[in-house]
C-alpha cells in the first residue's frame, strides 16, 4: 500500500480493496518502525489520524466521499494545526499547541484527507538541508549519510520513504523543490497568492508559498485542487478561479516551447547533474516539444537580493516571539529586556539568529536604501527577466539544484549553503510557479528537473510534469530504505 | 560596508537577541561574509527602477466593517506562559 | 530676549469602526481584559491582517474635510520595536505613503480671528494594547483589547505659536472628527490623544529651536498647561546658557510639569519597511467622489453660514458650531421659531445655563429643540413676555407640560394685551400710590423716565406678570404725564 500514489490509493479505497483505517494503520506502523532512523516527523498524531480515518470510512460508506476522503498525508510543522503542537522546527515553539487551523489544514480536512502528523523542517523554514531543526537533522532515505534538502526536508523524506504518500511543504526560496529533487519526489511551488498563507508560520511573507509534495504530478494536481483558492483572511491571496488541475494533465506536448536559461547551465553546475537534466529534456523533444536557449540575465543577483529581502521580512515576522503570549519564555526574567533577550536567544537557533541579525541590520537607519530598496529594485529586474522569457517560450527547464543531495554536515559555511539555492530562489522573488520532477540519479542520489511557468501556469506545469512521468519511471523508483524486511 | 562587533551588538539589541562576546565575534564573521555576497547588488545600476514589494501587481482588498470574532480568551491563553486575571504577565514595565 | 513658541501636534484619533483595523474583533470600550483580542490581534503565529473598509472611508472623509490631497495609492509599513503592549513586535502604520496628504485646518481664536494650520499628512495605523501597572507580584499585566483599534494620526505642521492656538487646533480637530462621526472624540476614554512638539526660538529667528516631544497629553486643558510649562522650562534653560535636548517628555497633570522619559535606552531605530502582508491600497476617483458627496456640512462652513446667512456674531457662530450636536440643536430651534438671533440667545443663555448646572450634554437636554423653538415663538408673537417665558422654560425642563402652549395655558401666563384691562390696573396703581405720583409730578421731566419703573413693577405684579410690559410702559407714561 505504501508504494501507491494518492490516486491509486483513492482507487483502492473506492473499490473497497482496503479501508482508510487499514491504510492509516499500515502507514503508522511504518512510521513507528522507520522514522526513528529517518527523523522526518516531529509529531505523529496517531489517534487523531485513526479517528479521521474512521470518519472517512463512514463518509465513504454513506456515499459522501470526496476527492481526498480517507487519503493520508502529512503537514510540514509550519502549518498551524488546532490542538496539535506546531513547532516550526524551533525550540521557541516546542510547547506551542496551536489554538487554530491554518487555511490549508482546514481545506485538506474539509476534503476528507487524514493527517498523520507534522513533519520536520529547518527552523522557521530557514535552511536548505534540514540540519537547522531543533529536532535534529532528517536523513535522506536514498542515502542516510545525505541531507534530504530543506526546508521541507521532513515532508520530502517521509514521502520518499513511503511513510506517507504525500505531504504539504512551503517554499520561500526553494524549500519544496530542492528537497523534492534531493529525495526523488515531485514538488510544486504554486504562484505566490495561489494558496492561502493564513496559519502558515511566516518566514518571508512576500515569498512564502505552500504547495504539495508527492510521488507524481497527478497527485500534486489532486492536492492543489484542494488547497488553491482565494482566502478572505489572506490579503495577498488571489481572487481568481481555481481550475481542475487534473483536467489538462494528459494534454499533448506537441508544439510546447521549452526555454533553457543559459545561466542555469553555467559554472557551479555538477556536470553529472547537467547530463541528467539534458537527458530529461531530450525526452520532451521526443514528445514533440522544441527547445531553445534563453537568458535570465539577472540570475546571479537573485541570491544577494533574496538574502536582503527574506531576512528583513523575517526579522520583523519573528519579533512576535517574545515570551509573552505563546511559546518559549526564559526562566525568572529579571526585567523586560532580560525577558526578551534571553527568551529569544534561548528559543532561536543559530541560522535564525543570523538571519534576524542580517535583516535587522539591513533595515536599520542608514542602510535601508543601500540594501532593502536596492534589493527590491533588483527584484523587479529579476521578475522582468522571467516575464521576458515567457514572451518567447511556454516553460523554462533546468536543474532544481546544482548538485544532488550533499552529505550531512558538509556545508558548515552559511554562504556556501545559500549558494545551493541558485536555481530556485529567483522563482520566489518573481512569484512564478515551479515544479521539481525526478529525472535520474547521480551516484545513487536523485536529481530533480525543475520546470517553471509564468504566473498562474500551474496547469501547464502539471501537464508537462505528468507527460514526462508517463514517459519515464524515475518517479517510480524507491529507495532501499523503504523496503522493510529486506 | 564591513560590520564591526558594535554593529552586530546594535542589531542584536534592536532585535532583542542576547549575545555573549563569543557569539558576537562569530556573527561578525558570518554577517560580513553574507554582506560581501549581498554587496554584489551594488554592481547593478538600478536608477529609475521602482522597488518591487509584492510579486503580483495586486491591490489591497477591503473587509466589511463587521465584528466576526467572539471572546476566546481562555482558549488563546492556554498556550500563554504567564497569565493572571485574564492579563498576560510581563516583568514590571517602568515608565 | 523675546522668545517665540513653535508648536506642532500629532493627534491620534480612534476611529469609530465596529471592528478592528485588521481583524473582526470588536472595538467596544470597557470589556474584560483580552476578551476582544482575537488571534490576529494577539499576533499568533501565522495570522494575517485584512484591512477594514470603514477605517479607510473614515480616513478619506477626514482628508476631504480638511481639503487635503487624497493620494491614489497608500501603503502600510511596519514600525518595528519591542514593547509588551505591541503583540507583533511591530506596529502596522503608514510611513512613506499616507492615506491623507497635505491639508488645512481653520482654527478660531478668542479675538474672533481665524488662523489656518497646515496638516502635513494623516495616516492610518493600529493602536497598541494597555499595560496595567497594578501589582501582580511585581509584574505588569497586559490587556490587548485595544490592540488593533484603528487610529488616524493627524500630523500638523509647526504652525502654532501659543498654547491657546494649540488648544484651538485640537478643538478644531475634535469638532471635525465628531461632525464627521468618525470618532466619538472622547478624550477621557483615550479616543483622542495628543503628542505635542514644542520648541522656542528668539523672536525674528527663522530657524527652529530644538524641540521636545510631550507624549500623551489627553485633554484640551492639559495641552495648554503642558505647553505653558514646557515653554517656560525651555526658555529658562536657554537663558541660563543651557541647551534644549531633543527628547520625549511626559506631562504629569498632578504636578503640572513635564519630565524626561528617556532612560539609558539608545535612540530607537524603527526600521520601517512596507508590510509584506498588506498590498497597496488603491482608491479610485469614484470612491473618493462618493465619499465627498456624502460629507456633512463641516464646522468651518457652518460657522461661516451662521455668520453670513443667519447674521450671528462671530462669537455666537463659533460657539454654536463647536459640536455637531450643538449646531443641530440650534438649527432645529431656529427652524421652529423662525428667528436665528433669538434662538442663539436662548441656546447659549437659558439652555446652556441649565445644561451646565446639571452637567448634561445638549443631546440629553430634557427640553427638546422643538419645545424651545415653540416657546421662543410665543415670545415673538407676544403671547407671553420674556419673564413668563423663563417660567415656561423651567416648567418644560421639569417635564411639567408637553409644550409651551400647554404650560402657558395651565399656568395662565398668557400676556394681557387688552387695553381696557391694563387701563384699569394702571388706574388702580395710580390711585393707590399718591406719594409716588406726587414725586413724579415734582421731578424734572428728564428724571421721570427712571421713576416710571416703580409703576411698571406694580402693574406687572398686579397682572401676575402677564401684562405686556411695553404696553404698560406706554400707557403709564401717557397717564402720568397727563397728571402733571
Amino acid at each position: 500500500m505504501h508504494d501507491k500514489t494518492l490516486s491509486e490509493l483513492a482507487a483502492g479505497l473506492a473499490s473497497g480493496e482496503f479501508t482508510s483505517r487499514e491504510l492509516i494503520q499500515h502507514l503508522l506502523g511504518r512510521i513507528e518502525r522507520l522514522d526513528g532512523e529517518l527523523n522526518s516527523f516531529i509529531t505523529v498524531t496517531s489517534d487523531a489520524a485513526l479517528d479521521a480515518a474512521d470518519r472517512a470510512d463512514a463518509a465513504r460508506a454513506a456515499g459522501r466521499a470526496g476527492a481526498l476522503t480517507g487519503l493520508p498525508l502529512a503537514l510540514k510543522d509550519i502549518f498551524c494545526t488546532q490542538g496539535v503542537k506546531t513547532s516550526a522546527g524551533s525550540r521557541m515553539l516546542d510547547d506551542f499547541v496551536s489554538p487554530y487551523d491554518a487555511s490549508v489544514v482546514e481545506k485538506l480536512a474539509a476534503a476528507g484527507s487524514v493527517s498523520l502528523g507534522k513533519t520536520n523542517m529547518d527552523e522557521f523554514a530557514m535552511g536548505s538541508s534540514n540540519e537547522n531543526s531543533h529536532y535534529g537533522p532528517v536523513k535522506n532515505p536514498w542515502d542516510l549519510t545525505a541531507v534530504p534538502g530543506g526546508s521541507s526536508g521532513g515532508s520530502a523524506a517521509a514521502v520518499a520513504a513511503g511513510l506517507v504518500p504525500a505531504a504539504m511543504g512551503t517554499d520561500t526560496g526553494g524549500s519544496i523543490r530542492q528537497p523534492a529533487a534531493f529525495c526523488g519526489i515531485t514538488g510544486l511551488k504554486p504562484t505566490y497568492g495561489r494558496v492561502s498563507r493564513y496559519g502558515m508560520i511566516a518566514y518571508a511573507s512576500s515569498l512564502d508559498q505552500a504547495g504539495p509534495m508527492a510521488r507524481t504530478a497527478e497527485d500534486c494536481a489532486l492536492l492543489l485542487n484542494a488547497i488553491a483558492g482565494h482566502d478572505l483572511r489572506d490579503s495577498t491571496s488571489v481572487a481568481r478561479g481555481v481550475p481542475d488541475y487534473t483536467a489538462e494533465l494528459d494534454a499533448p506536448l506537441a508544439g510546447l516551447k521549452i526555454g533553457l536559461p543559459k545561466e542555469y547551465f553555467g559554472e557551479g553546475l555538477d556536470p553529472a547533474v547537467a547530463t541528467t537534466v539534458h537527458e530529461a529534456i531530450e525526452v520532451f523533444e521526443t514528445l514533440g516539444a522544441s527547445v531553445r536557449e534563453v537568458s535570465l540575465p539577472h540570475t546571479h543577483y537573485a541570491i544577494p537580493a533574496y538574502y536582503v529581502i527574506a531576512p528583513a521580512e523575517a526579522s520583523s515576522n519573528l519579533s512576535r516571539f517574545d515570551g509573552v503570549r505563546f511559546g518559549h519564555r526564559c526562566d525568572d526574567p529579571k526585567d523586560l529586556i532580560d525577558l526578551y533577550e534571553r527568551t529569544r536567544s534561548e528559543g532561536f537557533g543559530e541560522e535564525v539568529k543570523r538571519r534576524i541579525l542580517i535583516g535587522t541590520h539591513t533595515l536599520s537607519e542608514g542602510f535601508f536604501d543601500a540594501y532593502y530598496k536596492k534589493a527590491q529594485q533588483v527584484r523587479r529586474l529579476i521578475r522582468q527577466d522571467f516575464l521576458d522569457a515567457f514572451e518567447q517560450v511556454d516553460v523554462l527547464m533546468g536543474p532544481a539544484s546544482p548538485t544532488p543531495a550533499f552529505d550531512l554536515g558538509a556545508k558548515s559555511d552559511p554562504v556556501s549553503m545559500y549558494l545551493q539555492d541558485i536555481y530556485t530562489i529567483a522563482v520566489n522573488l518573481a512569484g512564478i510557479p515551479g515544479i521539481s520532477v525526478p529525472a535520474g540519479f547521480v551516484d545513487g542520489r536523485p536529481v530533480g528537473l525543475q520546470v517553471l511557468g509564468t504566473h498562474f501556469a500551474e496547469e501547464r506545469l502539471l501537464n508537462v510534469a505528468h507527460r514526462f512521468q508517463q514517459a519515464t519511471d524515475w518517479h517510480l523508483r524507491r529507495p532501499a530504505f523503504a523496503e522493510e524486511n529486506a | 560596508m564591513a560590520l564591526e562587533q558594535a554593529d552586530v551588538q546594535r542589531a542584536a539589541h534592536l532585535a532583542r537577541l542576547g549575545l555573549n562576546e563569543g557569539d558576537a565575534a562569530r556573527y561578525v564573521d558570518d554577517l560580513n561574509r553574507i554582506l560581501a555576497m549581498v554587496d554584489q547588488l551594488q554592481r547593478l545600476d538600478t536608477t529609475d527602477i521602482a522597488p518591487l514589494s509584492h510579486p503580483l501587481d495586486a491591490t489591497q482588498r477591503l473587509r466589511a466593517d463587521e465584528v466576526t470574532e467572539s471572546d476566546q480568551r481562555d482558549h488563546f491563553q492556554r498556550c500563554a506562559p504567564a497569565v493572571e486575571n485574564g492579563l498576560y504577565l510581563v516583568p514590571r514595565v517602568v515608565e | 530676549m523675546q522668545w517665540e513658541t513653535v508648536i506642532g501636534l500629532e493627534v491620534h484619533v480612534q476611529l469609530a469602526t465596529q471592528s478592528k483595523i485588521f481583524s473582526g474583533a470588536s472595538t467596544a470600550f470597557g470589556a474584560e481584559p483580552n476578551t476582544q483580542a482575537c488571534a490576529v490581534d494577539l499576533g499568533l503565529p501565522g495570522v494575517l491582517p485584512v484591512l477594514n473598509e470603514a477605517a479607510v472611508a473614515m480616513a478619506v472623509q477626514f482628508g476631504l474635510a480638511i481639503h487635503a490631497e487624497i493620494p491614489e495609492v497608500s501603503i502600510f509599513d511596519r514600525k518595528n520595536y519591542f514593547y509588551p503592549d505591541l503583540p507583533k513586535g511591530y506596529q502596522t502604520s503608514q510611513m512613506y505613503h499616507p492615506i491623507v496628504g497635505p491639508g488645512v485646518v481653520e482654527i478660531s481664536l478668542d479675538d474672533g480671528d481665524t488662523k489656518r494650520v497646515r496638516v502635513h499628512h494623516a495616516h492610518l495605523e493600529e493602536d497598541a494594547g494597555k499595560s496595567l501597572h497594578e501589582d501582580f507580584h511585581g509584574m505588569t499585566g497586559v490587556d490587548l483589547n485595544r490592540a488593533g483599534t484603528p487610529l488616524l494620526e493627524i500630523v500638523s505642521e509647526p504652525d502654532m505659536r501659543s498654547a491657546k492656538e494649540a488648544a484651538a487646533y485640537l478643538k478644531a480637530i475634535h469638532s471635525i472628527v465628531t461632525y464627521l462621526g468618525i470618532s466619538d472624540g472622547n478624550m477621557a476614554e483615550g479616543s483622542m490623544r495628543c503628542d505635542v512638539n514644542v520648541s522656542v526660538r528668539p523672536q525674528g529667528q527663522e530657524a527652529f529651536g530644538t524641540r521636545a516631544e510631550i507624549k500623551n497629553v489627553n485633554s484640551f486643558r492639559f495641552v495648554e498647561r503642558a505647553i505653558a510649562f514646557e515653554v517656560e522650562r525651555q526658555i529658562e534653560l536657554l537663558e541660563d546658557g543651557g541647551e534644549v535636548i531633543q527628547e520625549t517628555r511626559l506631562f504629569d497633570p498632578e504636578r503640572d510639569e513635564t519630565r524626561s522619559m528617556r532612560t539609558k535606552e539608545q535612540a530607537n531605530d524603527y526600521r520601517y519597511f512596507p508590510c509584506p502582508d498588506l498590498l497597496p491600497v488603491v482608491l479610485d476617483r469614484a470612491y473618493v467622489d462618493h465619499l465627498r458627496e456624502t460629507l456633512p456640512e463641516l464646522p468651518a462652513d457652518k460657522r461661516a453660514r451662521f455668520q453670513n446667512e443667519l447674521g450671528l456674531s462671530a462669537y455666537d457662530a463659533s460657539v454654536l458650531s463647536a459640536t455637531r450636536e450643538m449646531a443641530d440643536y440650534f438649527e432645529a430651534v431656529k427652524d421652529a421659531c423662525g428667528d436665528a438671533k433669538q434662538a442663539a440667545n436662548w441656546v447659549q443663555g437659558e439652555l446652556s445655563g441649565a445644561l451646565n448646572r446639571e452637567g448634561l450634554a445638549i443631546q440629553d437636554s430634557p427640553v427638546s429643540a422643538r419645545q424651545l423653538g415653540e416657546l421662543i415663538g410665543r415670545v415673538i408673537d407676544d403671547t407671553i413676555n420674556g419673564k413668563a417665558a423663563k417660567q415656561v422654560f423651567q416648567a418644560l425642563w421639569h417635564g411639567e407640560g408637553e409644550n409651551a402652549d400647554a404650560v402657558i395655558e395651565a399656568k395662565g401666563l398668557k400676556q394681557v394685551t387688552d387695553t381696557a384691562a391694563i387701563d384699569a390696573m394702571i388706574d388702580r396703581v395710580i390711585a393707590d400710590s399718591p406719594a409716588q405720583v406726587a414725586q413724579y409730578r415734582d421731578a424734572e421731566p428728564e428724571k421721570r423716565g427712571k421713576m416710571i419703573g416703580y409703576f411698571v413693577g406694580q402693574v406687572m405684579k398686579a397682572s401676575r406678570g402677564t401684562a405686556n410690559p411695553q404696553q404698560v410702559n406706554a400707557l403709564l407714561k401717557e397717564k402720568l404725564d397727563a397728571l402733571c
